[in-house]
């Protein structure tokens, strides 16, 4: 045996080094073997990984996969560091929940504690349509802006929140504004003057559309929108005579609004989010503007 | 090597009054509270680039003690070096001399040999303790730290950094040695760029040693050097090299081959200074000297040739790179003592809250919101105007922690304030327009602005 081994081997020129008898077209493979401490480190790892099987779950198996001894799991885990944030919380949640607004507003610490939870939970539910910074677009209102369609209380808010708008909710907003043109209210000429006055309305004076205009909005618009526009918060109808138009204030869009209505939906979050959540929210809100 | 330890171990006990709020440690790096104090001056975290500062003075005045005077921080200031003079010492004073070192290695494990091998690790580990214990104490207060310690009440960062630097203290100067000069030191390895042949550097003088052999009581030194052969420089060398080689990467300037060379020469009656430190023009100038007196000079008795080599001695001091060393010295000295001389109490920063810029109000009018930190590092409690410069101002709210509308704003002593502020401009004309805050304090007249933009 010891003979053949040594008939075997054979030293390659160039680099001193014993050839491992593997010969493809002429090239010959050189017996380099990995270093020592390396192989003992690789057969390390390999009694290292049965230790591992055995302690932690391991191997599918057909119905499921093995436990190991540990029982350890990854949603234990993540239980129990959402205990520890949520034992870390309930100082402050306790307190939260036995204060009402004006308790909370005047401790500034709980405020804050209130007012960074409503951040987040804003910056996941609301911000895909409100915007991150609360900023709105056309048709979602700004909500920094101290314009405020159903009241810009704390309370107002957060009731708006809770039952939403022309949502599921019974006790929803659930006012909308008429299609006065397509519904075959007003022509399409009043429709065309009313637009006129209320463009010129902050100015004051105008020309006879203006004049028709403003006549057909003391017939038509007053039982919702208020004399001379000052809007109505129990009926949500818009302020008119100022400079913030949710659907845009551009005669062009004034005029498809009063011809096709408006009624944008906002759901109610009751059942989505926490009570908790909801004041948190609100009072984040309350925060982004000049909040009444 | 007393004078260095000394400060170490004292420096964090130093006291140094600040007043009530900040803490009274001479030297303390607070991270938790996150300033660093050293004697009258203070640091905040946002001005860090004072340790720029530091480290670039410390790397230059590094390379100008170099340029003058060869390797003196290795020698004498390192604590590699330092603590390592204190490591052998402690084990002569255990284990006796080396030559009674050797022997005791080599003998079999005698009671004495435990008991005196013992005593040596365990002193080692002591001071190391006491090193890593001293280190802690520049990070918190120390007699607070103290009596904690005494008291096994500590936290596991203190107790990890204690047993980290108690071993690595332990190993580096205990075993690691001159291998850390040699191995791991990278000055060591790019000093020599910075000598030059006026560099003050260890050097044995080959012209007065050679030829060299041994030497017997009475001999005549006609036709030979004084070096006698007897390794004494070469015995004492903590790095093991011999300097009558010549100047070797790993020579530390330690000197210790000077001090046994001079007892040796002492001892047979010749001049010291063999091994002296000197620049190499000075040998240079030396050599072509005897070179021209090597005529007459067999005749010479040994003391001419002392003072024949004493009159040659001497430095140059001013030269070009150790003025571009000093100049770059002074200038980046200078400008670190102004930066502190100048540096503001007040800070403030302005932050435009970017989602959304700017709100349309219903009249109008148009409002920016921003986020203000003020910086209060003095010591006392201030109460700062605020106003705002660029813009007309139709509405300025400043709002203090949970959103309540201050009129002044209220720094505690050594904080930072945080505000909200809402800025309310007319809304016509749209853009951008470049605005500053600026805050104002009543009492001390002292005033910080920061620039924004008001957008509409």
């Amino acid at each position: 045996m010891i003979n053949d081994h040594e008939k075997r081997k054979e030293i390659d020129e160039t680099s001193g080094v014993e050839t491992t008898g593997h010969e493809w077209d002429g090239l010959k493979e050189l017996n380099n073997p990995a270093p020592r401490w390396w192989l003992i480190v690789w057969l390390v790892t390999i009694v290292w990984a049965v230790g591992y099987w055995i302690v932690y779950p391991a191997w599918p198996t057909l119905t499921g996969h093995t436990k190991g001894i540990m029982g350890w799991t990854q949603y234990d885990k993540l239980k129990r560091e959402e205990a520890q944030i949520t034992q870390r919380q309930s100082v402050w949640l306790t307190k939260f929940r036995a204060s009402d607004f004006d308790q909370i507003k005047a401790d500034p610490g709980l405020y804050e504690f209130a007012r960074a939870g409503g951040e987040v939970v804003f910056k996941e539910n609301c911000a895909a349509c409100h915007g991150s910074g609360g900023e709105g677009r056309k048709g979602y209102p700004n909500l920094n802006d101290d314009d405020w369609l159903f009241g810009g209380t704390v309370e107002d808010i957060y009731h708006t929140i809770k039952v939403g708008s022309r949502s599921s909710h019974p006790d929803t907003h659930q006012t909308l504004m008429p299609a006065f043109g397509r519904g075959g209210m007003l022509t399409a000429e009043q429709v065309d003057d009313v637009a006129t006055y209320l463009v010129n309305m902050r100015a004051g004076t105008g020309n006879d559309a203006f004049t028709r205009g403003q006549a057909v909005f003391e017939q038509n618009c007053v039982s919702c929108h208020g004399a001379g526009g000052a809007g109505n918060r129990q009926m949500g109808a818009p302020r008119l005579n100022d400079s913030i138009w949710l659907y845009g204030g551009d005669k062009a869009s004034i005029v498809q609004t009063i011809t096709n209505g408006r009624a944008g939906v906002m759901p109610t979050w009751e059942g989505r989010l926490s009570d908790d959540s909801r004041r948190q929210v609100a009072i984040y809100v309350h925060s982004l503007g000049e909040g009444e | 090597m007393c004078v260095l330890l000394g400060i170490y171990y004292l420096a964090p006990w130093l006291r140094w009054d600040r007043g009530a709020h900040v803490p009274d440690q001479a030297i303390l790096v607070d991270l938790t509270g996150q300033r660093g104090y050293f004697f009258g001056i203070e640091i905040w975290p946002q001005e860090v680039y004072l340790l720029v500062g530091v480290l670039i003075l410390a790397a230059i005045g590094l390379f100008f003690a170099t340029a003058l005077l060869g390797r003196v921080w290795c020698g004498y200031a390192c604590p590699q070096t330092v603590w390592t003079d204190l490591f052998v010492w402690v084990e002569r004073f255990v284990q006796g001399d080396r030559n009674a070192r050797r022997k005791l290695d080599e003998s079999a494990w005698t009671s004495e040999k435990i008991w005196k091998k013992a005593v040596t690790h365990l002193s080692w580990l002591l001071i190391g303790a006491l090193t890593g214990g001293a280190w802690v104490f520049y990070f918190n207060d120390a007699p607070a730290l103290f009596t904690d310690i005494i008291h096994f009440n500590v936290s596991w960062t203190v107790l990890g950094w204690v047993i980290a630097l108690t071993l690595s203290t332990y190993f580096m100067a205990g075993f690691a040695r001159e291998n850390v000069c040699t191995y791991m030191c990278p000055y060591a390895r790019f000093q020599s760029a910075m000598f030059d042949k006026d560099t003050l550097i260890i050097s044995y003088q080959p012209e007065r040693g050679e030829p060299r052999g041994k030497h017997k009581a009475g001999a005549t030194w006609e036709g030979r050097g004084h070096c006698i052969d007897c390794k004494a420089c070469v015995v004492v060398c903590p790095m093991g090299i011999d300097i009558r080689e010549g100047l070797q990467m790993e020579c530390i300037s330690c000197g210790l081959c000077i001090d046994a060379c001079d007892d040796i020469m002492t001892k047979v009656n010749l001049p010291t200074g063999l091994i002296r430190y000197d620049t190499e023009n000075n040998q240079l100038a030396r050599r072509s000297t005897s070179h021209r007196l090597n005529i007459g000079l067999a005749a010479k008795p040994p003391e001419s040739k002392r003072n024949d080599s004493a009159s040659n001695q001497s430095l140059r001091w001013a030269r070009p790179r150790t003025l571009v060393y000093a100049a770059i010295l002074l200038s980046v000295g200078m400008t670190m003592v102004g930066a502190i001389i100048t540096r503001p109490l007040t800070e403030l920063n302005v932050i435009h809250t970017r989602a959304p810029q700017f709100v349309r109000l219903s009249d109008g009018e148009v409002r920016n919101t921003y986020s203000l930190k003020i910086l209060n590092k003095s010591h006392d409690d201030r109460a700062y105007n605020l106003s705002v410069d660029g813009v007309r101002v139709n509405e300025l709210t400043v709002l203090a922690a949970g959103d309540t509308p201050v009129q002044r704003l209220l720094v505690p002593a050594n904080s930072v304030g945080t505000f909200r502020v809402r800025l309310v401009s007319d809304g016509n004309a749209a853009g951008r327009t470049e605005i500053r805050f600026i805050l104002t304090d009543p009492v001390t007249r002292e005033s910080a602005h920061h620039e924004s933009y008001f957008v509409r």
